[in-house]
């Protein structure tokens, strides 16, 4: 049992991420996107950076390597997927996810503490949390936009695949609150991961959508440690250790 | 075989937010600059050779389609030329 963090060139959130599982006693270990999923792989982070730069879009090299294939399958098999802020632009580029991350609106890059109001607490990642919970973690991220295509969106928010939106500490969802522009204050989804391409040539449809995938800009694996501010990024992180 | 320049051009699609683009645009009204609007465009060269014109953009469509473009967000076109 090994809950596997993928390091790809660039990666820089890796050591944050296995410090935080080990802090919650999980058995995990950093990856080489070279040499594949270990076999005993029971859970999988993708985690932040900049991964190869960022080259062509945040995300997009990452998301065409061989390991990622790997990746959609242990999803399609009930593995749960974490993707978080380049994990998460990562996973919408493959596929696993609908939508997409692109440049704030600010065209800054942010960093700092937001509040998120958990609006599906029925997933391997929220359900240490009840749906409309305000939770705070740090973001630190310039392509942090969401963007779906109007009928993908309107599935994605029918069939409850919204998994966070920014909100204020009271749990209001207002601009105000929305830190980079994504629509309807999206911060994280989960998705399907069965029927798509593996390419960029079609967005994902959503019919037999799984929930095992899920990505957030926001960085669970900031907030374990309370020397560093804070601890609801555990409940998140405990998705990945049943 | 012959040689061809297939060049594609990726844009956002009509209606998504273009922050750089605002931002260049108020970076040249600083300038003093009249402008109505701004968009903003990447373009890529390839140098292919295919059996045809149609082989060559059928193949400049497909790096469009997987990898060049995020077809949640953008737009593409495809041009080519014969190389000398």
């Amino acid at each position: 049992m090994t809950v596997a963090i993928i390091r790809f060139g660039g990666s820089n959130c890796d050591r944050d991420a296995l410090r935080a599982l080990e802090h919650l006693d999980a058995d995990a270990e950093i990856v080489w996107y070279e040499d594949g999923l270990p076999e005993n792989t029971t859970g999988i982070v993708l985690p932040g950076g900049f991964s190869y730069g960022d080259y062509l879009r945040a995300g997009a090299m990452a998301a065409r390597t061989p390991i990622m294939q790997e990746v959609r399958e242990a999803a399609a098999e009930g593995t749960p997927v974490l993707g978080i802020c380049n994990g998460a632009q990562i996973c919408a580029e493959v596929g696993l996810v609908p939508g997409a991350f692109t440049v704030n609106e600010s065209a800054r890059f942010q960093c700092e503490p937001v509040h998120l109001r958990v609006e599906d607490a029925d997933t391997p990642f929220t359900r240490g949390f009840e749906e409309g919970d305000v939770i705070e973690l740090p973001i630190a991220h310039g392509e942090g936009r969401y963007e779906a295509r109007p009928g993908t969106f309107d599935d994605l928010v029918e069939e409850e695949k919204v998994l966070f939106r920014y909100c204020d500490a009271d749990g209001n969802v207002t601009d105000e609150a929305n830190p980079n522009g994504s629509k309807d204050n999206v911060a994280g989804v989960t998705g399907g991961c069965e029927n798509t391409a593996g390419t960029s040539s079609g967005e994902p449809s959503l019919a037999g959508a799984c929930e095992n995938a899920a990505v957030l800009m926001p960085h669970p694996e900031r907030a374990v440690l309370p020397e560093l501010g804070g601890t609801d990024g555990r409940r998140i992180l405990e998705g990945l250790t049943g | 075989m012959a040689a061809f320049t297939a060049t594609v051009t990726v844009r956002l699609k009509s209606g998504v937010l273009d922050p750089e683009a605002a931002t260049t645009q108020r970076a040249l009204e600083r300038l003093e600059f009249d402008l109505e609007d701004l968009r903003f465009a990447d373009r890529y060269e390839i140098d292919l050779d295919a059996a045809d014109a149609d082989a060559a953009a059928e193949r400049a469509e497909s790096m469009a389609e997987r990898l060049l473009a995020n077809p949640t967000i953008h737009d593409y076109d495809v041009e080519v030329e014969q190389r000398e």
